[in-house]
């Protein structure tokens, strides 16, 4: 027996692993972003470092981390520090149960939903404790939204997840995707014997993710045009990046999620190449494809206001998840009784 | 698995003793600070410690649940309410003087509940036979389960938050406090 499959080695390199996937995710997903928001307002968007500006991310790290970190007087300043820490755990625990392709995850936990949902709903208490502690008028109202946003859109996710749950019947993540196996019309998006409302379910799933990453258009937290920057207004150099990385890798653990949940995780849209390095191939696709979309959806929309935000929650995405709750288990239990 | 690391067992004992650790000090920070934002950081710490402590016990379900219920929720629902209250706050000076007595009988319960726990626990006679498992943990065993042997505790818990929600009725219908005028 080698010595990296010694559980705690493995455990260790899976970590270094899913924190460099992290961190380079977060780099270029920020020139990715510019980039996007200069094609769509018609500009090139970053392009002096590097060719066509592919060493951004670099100049951005450097500038970030020679900046001074500074603790402003009157803040809070224990929580004001321990909050950029808080913000980074959470994603990086999450990822530790995505499975990445057949083989490829840190822990295929049986409760694997569970888990990416129990660390998820941490995130929110970080960026609370950070808007709170900067004792900031923007920061302040940041963080009163911060928290009733994601109790609103928290409900309506949980009642979505409970409704694959039902569909699938278990929360480990690799057998969920292993049940979607053979071609796209497998995947549960398009499982409409099961529930006719499938893709309205996949919307819903979408939009309580990007509202509970806070981005655009619900990024009422930050909100740069009323708040400044929000819970990170007073956050200088590094502390403001971790907090943008976090929301980058919240991005990448909500889309990998929706892939697992929903279009079949690595298995492949055609029914086969699927396994080893293809799965990977495919997974990372769907995933990309998905960020893109958010990064699209973000320079698209404007920012909407914060009551009509928290009314889509309980008027609209509630009631709708609901029904679709109850016709699935409705579609699922009704055949066995005629059986 | 046969080989093993040479330090693993001092590497358990590290992680048991971090999660003791978050326990107590999260336990302690809530306690002890006097910055109601703290105090709910400190409850935070203790349920991550206790989470911790769970999954030890061979329950990460329960851990995972204490994580989701207890930080998640309760804690963010708490946040809600601390966020009534004005954002900066000065810590009071003035000790409460009937507070000494009530941290007395707070301490005297306290100290009985936790000892005659540590007495039961080590005293008390526990199971011989061997630790198997009891289902299978998927999904449909812990419905049933839920549903038939701990359908007592399960309703046991909505009465808490009929509870706790005919408590928000009290105090929301009292109003504000009525504000101190100029004297």
């Amino acid at each position: 027996m080698s010595f990296l499959e010694l559980e705690p080695i493995r455990i260790l390199v899976y970590l270094v692993g899913i924190c460099a996937f992290v961190g380079g995710n977060a780099a270029y997903l920020v020139l990715a972003e510019r980039k996007g928001a200069g094609r769509i307002q018609r500009r090139p968007g970053p392009n002096e470092a590097g060719w066509g500006g592919w060493m951004q991310p670099f100049a951005d790290g450097i500038k970030l981390l020679a900046k001074q970190v500074m603790v402003p007087p009157g803040t809070d300043s224990l929580l004001f520090r321990a909050a950029p820490l808080m913000v980074m755990a959470p994603p990086l625990m999450c990822l530790a149960t995505i499975p990445f392709s057949d083989s490829l995850v840190a822990r295929n936990l049986n409760i694997g939903l569970l888990f990416v949902f129990s660390f998820g709903s941490i995130n929110v208490m970080a960026l609370m404790l950070g808007g709170w502690a900067s004792r900031n008028k923007y920061s302040i109202i940041s963080a009163a939204r911060v928290v009733s946003q994601s109790v609103a859109y928290e409900i309506p996710m949980l009642l979505v997840v409970i409704t694959m749950l039902m569909v699938s019947g278990t929360m480990n993540l690799q057998e969920i995707i292993v049940q979607q196996g053979g071609g796209f019309w497998h995947w549960n998006l398009f499982k409409v014997w099961v529930n006719p409302l499938m893709p309205v379910t996949f919307v819903i799933f979408f939009t309580c993710m990007l509202a509970e990453t806070n981005r655009a258009p619900f990024d009422m937290a930050e909100a740069e045009s009323e708040l400044v920057a929000g819970a990170f207004t007073e956050y200088g150099g590094m502390g403001f990046g971790v907090f943008f990385m976090a929301e980058y890798a919240n991005i990448v653990v909500g889309c990998c999620l929706a892939t697992v949940l929903f279009l079949g995780g690595w298995q492949s849209p055609i029914g086969y190449l699927s396994g080893g390095l293809w799965g990977l191939g495919w997974f990372l696709l769907k995933v990309y494809a998905l960020i893109s979309t958010v990064i699209w959806i973000r320079w698209t929309f404007p920012r909407t206001q914060f009551y009509s935000l928290l009314n889509l929650s309980w008027k609209i995405l509630i009631p709708v998840s609901l029904v679709t709750l109850l016709l699935t288990g409705a579609m699922l239990k009704i055949p066995l009784l005629f059986r | 698995m046969t080989t093993t690391l040479p330090f693993t067992d001092w590497l358990v004992l590290a992680i048991f003793a971090l999660a003791v650790g978050l326990t107590l000090a999260g336990a302690l920070i809530a306690v002890l600070t006097t910055r109601i934002i703290r105090g709910v950081a400190g409850l935070m710490i203790c349920c991550i410690g206790l989470a911790g402590l769970y999954y030890f016990l061979n329950s990460p379900f329960l851990a995972l649940m204490e994580i989701l219920i207890y930080v998640g929720a309760v804690c963010v629902t708490i946040v809600f309410a601390v966020m009534m209250a004005e954002p900066d706050e000065s810590p009071s000076t003035q000790p409460v003087r009937s507070g000494h007595w009530w941290g007395a009988v707070a301490i005297l319960i306290a100290l009985l509940i936790g000892g005659g726990l540590a007495r039961l626990a080590l005293a008390g006679p526990w199971p011989d036979a061997p630790i198997e498992r009891v289902n299978d943990g998927s999904v449909a065993a812990l419905g049933a389960s839920l549903l038939t042997t701990y359908s007592l505790a399960f309703e046991a818990i909505s009465l808490v938050l009929l509870v706790a929600i005919l408590g928000a009725l009290v105090i929301a219908r009292g109003g504000p406090p009525p504000h101190p005028g100029p004297p």
